[in-house]
């Protein structure tokens, strides 16, 4: 086992390598520096920023100074944002964003297998048909529709219930207080629950046909000891391997979502940085998403090896 | 002898049904998917004869009706816009033919994209399944390295380099989604190189190239046009996800992202801006899912 893990994390670092290489110089292949500006800066002005920048040096010098930087985790100052470095950003936006995801992950895990395997259970009844249309509505409705639709509803018409006043906040982040987290928690969890119990209903139906399945019944075990203990088990497996993916997908849409509600995250900072042509700023956050969803890949690949003894010896 | 004759002429009368007349048999039994083809089609129909439908050009500015309401819009609005049946916009343009203008860059994108990607990964994985082994193995080690990429990302810092061309928006989606096409193909073909067809091709003397594209790609045909179907959907989705983020389409042209972006900057005083667009691009995702879940349960009845 151990094995196979060291194996998993010595196959991601040419993957890192090749973002990191791809990322820089598609960056350095754009027209327009960081520097240009409406004003023209004096040659000899604009020749010390630059030299200061190391952006004087030939590219391949420049991408090496980078890599080199990189390995100290020093991800340079950032060109527009003065007196901060890249590093000092990130560390102030991802646990904005961490936090987002997190909640959005484990929220779409659970409540997504749950319609996932009671949708299952009831096969072509109607609990099967409105989960899967819902889901169906989950995948299909985006993620930049769903969040100001919400934020019409909760935040600017109130809605009131019993007397409760369920209007929420909708937009700031507040220091993380839950009220500022319902919205876009739920517009990110959104999506991901449609997905996860589409997985889940598939998988599910797949194994309950198994032939172990049958036995487990004929040996007169409760219908819940056969769904809890052998049934899930199996099915679970394809919903591992989709934690990457999710983790990318939900990465993406909190671009949207700290941008509509004006969240503090590093996706605000990414689009900004890259608009601005903020080089440094922009290669920092996207090795910095690359390196959290590669950690969750290599984590996915281990759990599938822990759950599936087959993946392990091949 | 009459009665054998007979029996027999009736037994030359049945004729086989191939596994195509089989699914498509399937496909027209699944009312969500054929209802899915017909909402469809009246979308792309009503996209491409817009300009014969309104009597406002999608680009025409009216400072008198600036996010107007449409005459039937049942809450009571600052202003209304009789004859425009969906309203206008924020700078008095006629919502109902930019919302059709929309379709047709959210469709085209959503068509070309899916192309570019059909073709590459149709090509690279097939090459990358028939020739097997070492080069195999090579070829898709790349695809799973570029899998584990956050690619909108890198779709995001072309657009913002290229100053948002529209072609390069159909090369960069498409050379996204290629890499799912590819493992499908490569999959296939695996399965299909193993087939006597092939070896009696190989033994003919037709050389690789010919045999990849003659005989190995017509037969991965069926789910690489399941995964199109469900390509078109997401590309349209990444298209007015760049857009609603101010990195697609340019005014005065306009897409379905655009649309919404616009809807959602006005949702408090002129929610049909939001709602419009956001309905139509909904609809059409919907209907392309369901006629992709449809031909899917056609071509491979087993999950039934």
């Amino acid at each position: 086992m151990t094995g196979y893990a060291l194996r998993r994390i010595l196959g991601a670092i040419p993957t890192l390598f090749v973002i990191v290489t791809l990322a820089f110089f598609m960056m350095r292949a754009a027209p327009g520096g960081p520097f240009d500006s409406e004003r023209r800066l004096p040659p000899e002005v604009e020749r010390n920023i630059k030299a200061a920048y190391d952006l004087d040096k030939p590219l391949v010098q420049q991408y090496f100074l980078y890599l080199g930087k990189l390995a100290h985790g020093d991800l340079g100052p950032s060109y527009k944002n003065k007196d901060f470095t890249v590093v000092q950003l990130i560390a102030t936006g991802l646990p904005v964003s961490m936090r987002l995801g997190l909640s959005a992950m484990t929220i779409a895990l659970l409540l997504g297998s749950f319609l996932g395997v009671m949708a299952a259970l009831r096969q072509n009844q109607w609990q099967d048909y409105s989960v899967m249309g819902v889901a169906m509505l989950g995948i299909t409705i985006p993620t930049f529709v769903t969040a100001p639709l919400l934020t019409l509803v909760f935040g600017i018409y109130g809605v009131t219930l019993f007397g409760h006043d369920l209007s929420l906040p909708v937009g700031g982040w507040n220091g993380g207080a839950l009220a500022n987290m319902i919205l876009p928690v739920t517009v990110l969890a959104l999506p991901q629950i449609a997905i996860v119990s589409r997985l889940m209903r598939g998988a599910m139906v797949e194994v309950l046909r198994a032939n172990y399945i049958r036995t487990a019944r004929a040996k007169g075990l409760s219908a819940r000891r056969i769904v809890m203990r052998h049934a899930l088990r199996a099915a679970v497996l394809p919903l591992v391997s989709y934690l990457g993916p999710a983790l990318a997908a939900i990465l993406t849409g909190s671009l949207i979502v700290e941008q509509i509600f004006g969240l503090p995250g590093i996706g605000r900072y990414f689009i900004q940085g890259a608009l601005n042509r903020d080089y440094t700023l922009v290669l920092g956050v996207v090795i910095c998403y690359a390196t959290l969803v590669i950690l969750l890949n290599l984590l996915a690949d281990i759990l599938y090896g822990v759950l599936d003894p087959k993946v392990r010896q091949a | 002898m009459i009665a054998t004759g007979q029996t027999l002429k009736a037994v030359d009368e049945i004729k086989g049904r191939s596994l195509w007349v089989d699914a498509r048999r399937r496909l027209v039994k699944n009312r969500a998917a054929m209802a899915g083809i017909v909402i469809l089609a009246a979308i792309a129909a009503l996209a491409l004869l817009a300009p014969l439908l309104s009597p406002y050009a999608y680009d025409e500015v009216n400072y008198d009706i600036i996010a107007c309401a449409p005459g039937w819009w049942p809450v009571e609005t600052a202003c209304t816009a009789p004859g425009h049946i969906f309203g206008t916009d924020s700078v008095g343009r006629d919502l109902f033919v930019r919302v059709l203008f929309g379709a047709r860059v959210s469709l085209a994108v959503g068509l070309v994209a899916t192309l570019v990607s059909l073709l590459i990964g149709v090509l690279y994985g097939a090459t990358a399944g028939y020739l097997g082994g070492r080069v195999d193995a090579l070829m898709m080690r790349v695809v799973d390295i570029l899998y584990s990429l956050p690619f909108v990302f890198f779709v995001i810092i072309l657009m913002v380099l290229f100053d948002r061309n529209f072609i390069l928006l159909f090369v960069a989606i498409g050379a996204v989604e290629w890499l799912t096409m590819a493992r499908i193909v490569r999959g296939q073909t695996l399965s299909i190189k193993q087939k006597e067809f092939i070896e009696a091709a190989r033994a003919g003397g037709v050389g690789p190239f010919a045999i990849i594209t003659r005989h190995v790609i017509p037969n991965v045909v069926g789910p690489v046009m399941v995964y199109v179907t469900l390509t078109v959907p997401g590309v349209i989705l990444t298209e007015s996800f760049l857009s609603f983020l101010g990195l697609g389409i340019q005014e005065p042209l306009t897409s379905w992202g655009v649309l919404i972006s616009d809807g959602a900057d006005q949702m408090e005083t002129a929610p049909w801006m939001l709602l419009f667009p956001a309905l139509f691009m909904a609809v059409t995702l919907f209907c392309f899912n369901y006629v992709g879940d449809g031909l899917r349960d056609a071509m491979d009845p087993k999950d039934r």
